[in-house]
């Protein structure tokens, strides 16, 4: 069986479609990173795994 | 900014959009002025933003004025098919409905400024909204076609992304950001009226009322001496008040030497003259004035840099 050469107007809407899709991957990664600054507010984010650690306990007074 | 970049197609046979259609719709060569100077107006400012934020302010900046753009292009379709420059657009040349490029305008606009508003502050969202309402309403529905002043009022939606870059690193609006305004605002102009005298068919053709058109090109040439001197006021001033830093100052006077000599060159033309050797001074006023904005938003940019380097 011989395959059909793809026309031209199949090109152009994989293209238009592939164009779509990837800014659609790219807003939602920059959402998911907008999110993680903001929520991490630059720094790194710890989960709470309900067991004290050293870095959400108290600061202890430093005497001179 | 005006966009030089629609005339891909014209002339040949309506054909389904492709992607390009719909990016060409957004006017990317002005989104990229618009990205220069948002980034300015945001590196600039004294308050420092996380580098995603930065990055998404701007990218949200650039799809407001694209999504102003894709409205403009949706409200002139019948005057872009006259235009030479713009009857390859992506709605004239019937690539696109006409429907599709309004629904697509409002979408990025909204898109734009709630994405704007939660990444940055409400100022900068505001702002934001005020531009694309202020370009695709105010100059494009109303003023584009009612007054030859169309191009000066207009030019105030050009100038605010450095103004919004700069309400979205510190949520208010400082002098600095007003003087940036003030550099675009009398900056356009000029730069639009050289284009308007070398493709000077095009709007009389299409009944727009360009300064051109309407009070003629003597008087069209005396305008761009005039908003050139004032321009230049303009960059005095803002390196006075404390825009910038030694390099500014710097780039300020030899920029705005050139650019006075070539408005100079402009005034001082007849008709005659410019049709003899092809109208090569007001294109050459024109590039150049596009180098001028880089150029002058460089160097505030090489101020900063210079002063996080505590060299100044």
């Amino acid at each position: 069986m011989a395959f059909r050469p793809e026309h031209e107007l199949h090109r152009r809407r994989l293209g238009r479609n592939l164009g779509v899709s990837l800014a659609l991957a790219g807003f939602a990664a920059l959402v998911f990173a907008i999110t993680v600054v903001k929520i991490s507010g630059g720094g790194l984010v710890e989960g709470y795994d309900h067991q004290p650690r050293a870095s959400i306990l108290p600061q202890a007074e430093v005497r001179p | 900014m005006t966009d030089l970049s629609a005339d891909l197609g014209a002339g040949s046979q309506p054909r389904e959009a492709g992607f390009g259609d719909y990016v060409l719709l957004l006017k990317p060569r002005v989104m990229s002025l618009v990205v220069f100077t948002a980034f300015v107006g945001l590196a600039v400012a004294p308050a420092g933003v996380h580098p995603v934020i930065g990055f998404a302010a701007i990218l949200f900046i650039a799809l407001g004025a694209g999504a102003s753009g894709a409205l403009n292009m949706w409200w002139d379709a019948d005057i872009d098919a006259v235009m030479r420059r713009t009857r390859g657009r992506p709605v004239p040349a019937g690539r696109i409905e006409p429907g599709s490029a309004l629904a697509l305008g409002v979408g990025l606009s909204g898109l734009s400024v709630v994405m704007l508003g939660l990444t940055t502050n409400p100022v900068a969202a505001g702002l934001l909204a005020f531009t694309i309402f202020f370009y695709a309403v105010i100059y494009t529905m109303w003023l584009k076609r009612a007054t030859p002043q169309n191009i000066v009022i207009g030019g105030a939606a050009g100038a605010f992304p450095p103004m919004i870059g700069w309400a979205a690193a510190t949520g208010s609006v400082g002098l600095e950001a007003v003087l940036m305004f003030a550099l675009i605002f009398f900056w356009t102009p000029p730069h639009f009226w050289a284009l308007a005298l070398f493709m000077k068919d095009d709007y009389s053709r299409a009944g727009v009322p360009m300064l051109t058109v309407t009070h003629g090109r003597r008087a069209t040439r005396a305008q761009v001496l005039a908003y050139t001197v004032a321009l230049a006021a303009v960059a005095a001033g803002a390196a006075a008040l404390g825009l910038g830093g030694p390099v500014f100052l710097a780039a300020a006077v030899v920029l705005n030497a050139l650019f006075l000599r070539g408005a100079w060159t402009i005034w001082r033309r007849d008709e005659a003259a410019a049709e003899a050797d092809g109208y090569a001074a007001e294109k050459r006023f024109f590039r150049f004035s596009l180098l001028y904005l880089f150029l002058l938003f460089g160097a505030l940019l090489a101020d900063r840099a210079l002063a996080a380097l505590g060299g100044f």
